[in-house]
């Protein structure tokens, strides 16, 4: 049944769109005669003919939607390749960056967020409020380059830029060493919004799970301090941490536009912007199109997730 | 006579408030001998759940304290002893059920599972053994198919069923003493008396001590062989239950007991409707005062009730009242 939603949920994506994208002024055929250094008006109809622009809204919107149900998205102006491929090429990149941001987000705002409701009255509790709400007002970009000046500049730990050193060559684990390097900065740039949020978001049901009778019933069966936490409290305070997750994984795909721009990173991001500024109308509806879909897959693993966390989810009989 | 299994001595439970600190118990001394049930009785707000949460050692962190008397537990003094020595005891030789079965069971893990953790942290079992444990125990608490429905969350349970998973949680190491607090307040009163039933049961069986945290006369009168009125955080008749359900000495305790409709058996015509004791248990900041405390509900009240605290009287039978006018009721 959510799959189904799922699908109708990614048609209604699709075409929104391209309808959007139809409606802004300009077009391919614009792009194009500027590069040309101008062009008249018969030129221009003959690249919009050339392309299909010249039919009726709703001719190319059924073309282009029959067209990506056999998986073809369209062939990209600018770039000169299948869009499939080009976001294929890309897609990896952003999700090693969406996907390890996520991760890092949870593991270390769900630790923070523990040992905050765990002590609420000293100074590491008042470190992790300052801290997020430092890190939840501070813009992504402006965190890039400070991050980028300190520990790229400063104090050469890290590269500047991009994911690869094209200058090293060697086994998985010499690339993967090399790779991890770069992911470092963009990660923790990306994912210190995402921390403050899941801080604080656990710190508030943890404290409000620690008041719970169940809480006081595991005490009084004189288990330790850390089952009781880690075991009893910790579980129950996750639900809400995750449908967050769940619902910030969109917010973390359009962070990672931001992200990729200040770092280089060969990204969908990046993809994205460069076929923006170029009006390559395909390659924008592709891209849109997969977020669209990696949203929608997240949620449903937050649903799985959700399952696995809370027995009570789901009509288990 | 032996030495009681536990012996409360002029216990004194502070409370932080905002801003005062109140004793909330207040010079409570009682005894409980093996295998013995013991009733605390009295309004919310008296002190009754306090003084068993102190017995487990579970205060409320930073807010209550024990401030002065001993609570010895087989000759050893809990209030001195260490949080570790504590977590020993709790759920192993004194355990406890609460008031709301609802709500104190974890959602999110199986009853076995509930279960058979207390019996790996204090009987050293393996994962197997207590599973197995867990579901003997599901049995003995009367839960019909117990092999099934050891592996079931608590919200697929009812209310009666959960309070007993709570039972077979808290009398899985075989516990010397089991406070039970208020343990059917929030069930049906058929599921009641089934509950009541079995407490009584597994007593039989077990040998465990009960001390039971109730407001109602009834629960007292099936369940305990004495027990203790609480007013305001003192006590404030202590004696046999029939004795004192018979002859109650304490103004407090005759209006509890005149409150029971059931306990007279033919509505006459001075008792024809439902009673209650007027007026409300004094707020916080009257607790520590010098003088009785229930002297403004109280209908034989006189100058010096407001004057001074009344000492607590013991006659030859072990009956004892803290009342200025205690002699005058018998």
């Amino acid at each position: 049944m959510r799959v189904f939603y799922a699908v109708v949920l990614l048609a209604a994506v699709l075409v929104l769109n391209f309808s959007l994208m139809h409606l802004a002024p300009g077009d391919v055929a614009d792009t194009i005669s500027q590069s040309m250094g101008g062009a008249d008006q018969e030129i221009l109809d003959k690249i919009r003919a050339d392309y299909g622009l010249d039919k009726p809204f709703l001719v190319q919107l059924g073309h282009y939607i029959g067209r990506v149900l056999q998986f073809d998205l369209g062939h990209s102006f600018f770039f000169n390749q299948p869009v499939t491929q080009l976001i294929l090429q890309r897609l990896p990149a952003t999700l090693l960056l969406v996907i390890s941001a996520q991760i890092l987000a949870l593991v270390l705002g769900v630790v923070l967020g523990v040992y905050s409701a765990r002590k609420p009255n000293s100074i590491a509790n008042y470190f992790v409020t300052f801290f997020s709400l430092f890190g939840y007002s501070a813009p992504v970009f402006w965190t890039g380059i400070l991050l980028l000046i300190a520990f790229s500049l400063k104090i050469p730990w890290f590269p500047v830029a991009g994911m690869r050193d094209v200058t090293i060559s060697g086994g998985f684990w010499i690339q993967f060493w090399d790779v991890a390097r770069h992911l470092v900065l963009p990660m923790i740039t990306l994912s210190s919004i995402f921390i403050a949020l899941y801080s604080r978001l656990s710190r508030a049901t943890m404290m409000e799970t620690l008041g719970a009778d169940y809480i006081r019933t595991a005490k009084a069966k004189g288990l330790s301090n850390r089952q009781v936490i880690y075991k009893h409290a910790l579980k129950n305070s996750l639900s809400p941490v995750i449908t967050q997750a769940g619902i910030q994984f969109s917010a973390m795909m359009s962070g990672a536009v931001l992200v990729e721009a200040v770092f280089s990173w060969p990204g969908l991001g990046t993809l994205a912007f460069q076929s923006i500024i170029a009006r390559d109308t395909p390659t924008i509806l592709g891209i849109l199109f997969f977020s669209a879909l990696v949203v929608i897959v997240g949620n449903l693993l937050t649903d799985l997730a959700l399952r696995l966390v809370d027995p009570r989810v789901g009509g288990r009989k | 006579m032996s030495d009681p299994l536990l012996k409360v001595q002029n216990l004194r439970i502070e409370l932080t408030t905002r801003d005062d600190v109140v004793p909330v118990i207040d010079d409570l001394s009682f005894e409980l001998a093996a295998q013995e049930s013991i009733s605390f009785v009295g309004e919310s707000g008296c002190g009754k759940s306090m003084t068993a949460l102190a017995i487990m050692g579970l205060l409320p962190e930073k807010i209550g304290r024990v401030a002065s008397g001993s609570i010895i537990f087989d000759g050893e003094d809990l209030t001195q002893a260490s949080e570790d020595r504590l977590r020993e005891i709790r759920g192993n030789d004194i355990s406890m059920i609460f008031q709301e079965p609802m709500t104190s069971l974890n959602p999110v893990y199986t009853v076995g599972e509930q279960i058979a953790e207390v019996l790996r942290a204090h009987q050293g079992l393996g994962q197997q053994a207590a599973w197995t444990m867990a579901e003997e125990l599901l049995d003995a608490v009367r839960i019909p198919n117990a092999k099934r429905r050891v592996s079931d969350y608590p919200f697929q349970m009812s209310g009666g069923q959960r309070q007993r998973v709570m039972i077979a949680m808290a009398l899985a190491c075989k516990p010397k003493i089991l406070i039970a607090d208020e343990p059917t307040t929030a069930l049906d009163v058929t599921v009641q008396a089934q509950i009541f039933d079995l407490l009584n049961d597994l007593r039989r069986q077990t040998g465990t001590s009960i001390i039971m945290i109730t407001h109602d006369m009834g629960a007292v009168a099936e369940m305990s062989e004495r027990m203790i009125v609480m007013y305001a955080g003192r006590g404030a008749e202590i004696g046999g239950v029939d004795e004192i359900i018979e002859k109650p000495l304490h103004p407090y305790t005759q209006g509890l007991i005149a409150c029971v409709p059931h306990i007279l058996a033919t509505v006459s015509a001075e008792r024809e409707r439902l009673l209650e004791v007027p007026g409300i248990v004094p707020s916080l900041r009257e607790f520590g005062k010098d003088q009785c405390l229930f002297a403004s509900r109280c209908p034989v009240r006189t100058d010096i009730c407001l004057q001074k605290r009344p000492p607590i009287e013991t006659d030859p039978s072990g009956h004892s009242v803290a009342c200025w006018h205690g002699k005058d009721a018998s």
